[in-house]
């Protein structure tokens, strides 16, 4: 859909916008609503929609396949990581309370990298699952 | 060194296999993940006996997530039952992966092997979580985690039909998980909480109400579908014959295990055994059962494939399961927990037995199995003792387990069951001489004279499976006394 030329400047217009909304709603998912659930899925749709437009063998160029499988892991082993280090300082699985100097910063860490592994894997997910459905014919 | 992690270890068992299936998906080599994969097995095998001890020498172990207290937060709970089911999925899942490397080499296309082991610990650590867990949402959520990784287990099998029976498979699990599910928020309705414990603790008033009721009938359908209970069991055939050889006795094995397991836990520990006077499920599952144990060995004797002759075998043997569930007994409970270890090594043996067979002649039908007696002694010597326990001959462990299911029956005064029972066995001499007779009687055909036997990394774990058939045939106090007592703590008889 490259040749529309309304399409690809609006969609290189939004693509910045809504990455930066994900991670907002990623980091502001503390305070209000939000979380790694939402901001994966709005991250991975930038990466969708500039598929979409110019192509899914462009977008592959962007994030290779090695690439979303690493991000895939990580994010879970993140996710595992945060919960043994609970066990290492001392508190038992996903005890964020030892995770910092007093509670509540140690309940801000935790519940922040947990996040980030939930997000970093659903859109890592999010991707894969587009990119197999659309990359189906080649 | 590790002492500090002592009092974790009721989270390490399921984290352990969680952390290593990612890990083997970053690896991207054949070889390294079959290592990771195997040492993770084998440290939650070790956790699992160690968790085994202290609950039969300390009690139960309450384990808190996030040091939340227990209604609120997610707290895993072992008990006699949970330690007793952890050790023989762990166990079998270690001696199955010893045996995997090659098998899995032979079947699966080698830059997919990496992508068997991340699915195979995913699917170990839902099943080790589904048994551990003290919430029932929780268990839910392990529940999926081990059904979706073992439709993709299944769809990973050499032959087109393999995607059919995932499919058909991820169809009717996912009604399952979703019938279990809406049980859950029923209860969740009229308790306001999830904790098992908690939920136990208010469901005695609560029992005369529709909603709860209605739930019962929910989880009991959804639990059926997933443990292949007699008429919902039609995925199951095909799904195991289908499958890679190591991933059929990996899921026989302990897949429907567990969810007999979580059927247990839910009709004893959540609702107690009282709420079958206000619903006749025992009847249900009695007469579901009887018609499980006959129709199913019928149909066994009819198959070729030796597969599926197994799988229908399986189904059968879930029916003997139910019934003794069905008598509400401590006997007939025993009988039902003892089951689900006895059968697991009957029929790891059985199917790892299978697989051997499968990657020298490249078939699994029952025509192409003629000489093998000759050709592969100690592979068809360990499916013939197998076959044997499957049966029930004294001194292994299927004896064991049909013995404490017919005391059970006659405890209740249901001599026409035990009947049944009996008849049930003399249906699987059937089937298991079937294949003996081929493989032992019928002469060795010209194109199969170069079948060598299997090699050593093949026979080792199956003779240990063999083994465990015969020694806890024999030694039986430790698997009785271990069933005896979970089954009295789920009829809440003292101890």
């Amino acid at each position: 859909m490259k040749h529309f030329s309304v399409l690809r400047v609006i969609s290189k217009l939004m693509i910045p916008v809504i990455l930066l909304f994900a991670l907002y709603v990623q980091f502001h998912g503390d305070f209000g609503p939000g979380g790694g659930f939402q901001a994966g899925v709005i991250f991975a749709s930038a990466f969708i929609l500039y598929a979409l437009i110019f192509g899914v063998h462009y977008a592959r160029k962007v994030i290779p396949s090695s690439a979303t499988r690493i991000l895939l892991s990580f994010g879970v082993i993140l996710y595992t990581a945060v919960g043994i280090a609970g066990i290492i300082f001392g508190g038992n699985f996903l005890d964020y309370n030892v995770l910092g100097q007093n509670n509540i910063a140690g309940q801000h860490i935790g519940i922040l990298l947990v996040e980030l592994g939930v997000g970093i894997t659903v859109a890592a997910t999010m991707i894969t699952v587009f990119f197999v459905f659309a990359g189906q014919e080649s | 060194m590790f002492e500090f992690l002592t009092p974790h270890q009721a989270i390490l068992i399921v984290v352990i296999p969680l952390l290593a299936s990612p890990i083997c998906l970053i690896v991207r080599h054949s070889g390294i993940a079959w290592l990771i994969a195997l040492v993770a097995s084998w440290i939650s095998f070790a956790i699992a006996i160690n968790l085994l001890n202290q609950v039969t020498t300390v009690g139960p172990i309450s384990y808190l997530l996030g040091n939340w207290p227990a209604p609120w937060g997610i707290e895993y709970k072992v008990d006699t039952l949970s330690a007793f089911v952890l050790l023989f999925i762990s166990g079998i899942s270690s001696i199955t992966l010893i045996f995997a490397r090659k098998s899995v080499y032979f079947e699966i296309a080698e830059d997919r092997i990496y992508l068997f082991y991340t699915m195979f610990l995913l699917a170990f650590a839902g099943l080790l979580g589904i048994t551990i867990t003290g919430d029932a949402f929780n268990l839910f959520v392990f529940l999926e985690i081990s059904s979706l990784s073992s439709y993709v287990l299944i769809s990973l099998g050499s032959s087109r039909n393999a995607l059919t029976a995932a499919y058909r498979y991820l169809i009717l699990g996912t009604v399952g998980a979703t019938f279990y599910v809406i049980g859950v928020g029923l209860l969740y309705q009229m308790t306001g909480t999830l904790n098992i414990a908690d939920l136990a603790d208010r469901m005695p008033e609560l029992s005369d109400t529709k909603t709860v009721l209605i739930s019962l009938g929910f989880i009991t359908v959804g639990i059926g579908l997933k443990l292949g209970l007699f008429p919902l069991h039609v995925w199951l055939p095909n799904a195991y014959a289908y499958a890679p050889s190591v991933v059929t006795a990996f899921l026989a094995a302990t897949a429907t295990k567990v969810a007999v397991y979580v059927l247990l836990r839910v009709y004893f520990t959540i609702f107690g055994y009282q709420i079958f006077n206000k619903l006749v499920i025992d009847e249900l599952l009695l007469v579901l059962g009887l018609i499980a144990v006959i129709s199913m060995s019928i149909v066994a004797i009819f198959q070729t494939n030796i597969k599926k002759l197994l799988a229908y075998s399986s189904v059968a043997q879930v029916g003997y399961m139910v019934i003794g569930i069905s008598a509400v007994t401590v006997t007939g409970l025993t009988s039902t927990i003892l089951h689900l270890f006895n059968h697991a090594l009957i029929k790891g043996g059985l199917f790892l037995a299978l697989a051997a067979i499968f990657l020298r002649i490249k078939s699994v039908k029952i025509d192409d199995m003629a000489g093998l007696g000759k050709l592969m002694p100690f592979t068809m010597a360990a499916f013939l003792m197998s076959g044997l326990s499957l049966i029930g001959v004294p001194l292994t462990v299927g004896f064991i387990s049909k013995w404490y299911l017919i005391l059970a029956t006659l405890e209740k005064g249901w001599w026409p069951v035990a009947i049944i029972v009996l008849i049930g066995s003399l249906l699987s001499i059937v089937y298991v001489w079937k294949v003996i007779e081929i493989a032992y009687f019928r002469p060795v055909p010209d194109k199969s004279s170069k079948i060598k036997e299997a090699p050593l990394s093949m026979l080792i774990p199956i003779w240990i499976l063999v083994t465990a058939n015969y020694y806890f045939g024999i030694a039986t106090d430790y698997t009785i006394s271990s069933a005896l007592s979970a089954a009295k703590e789920l009829m809440g008889v003292a101890l």
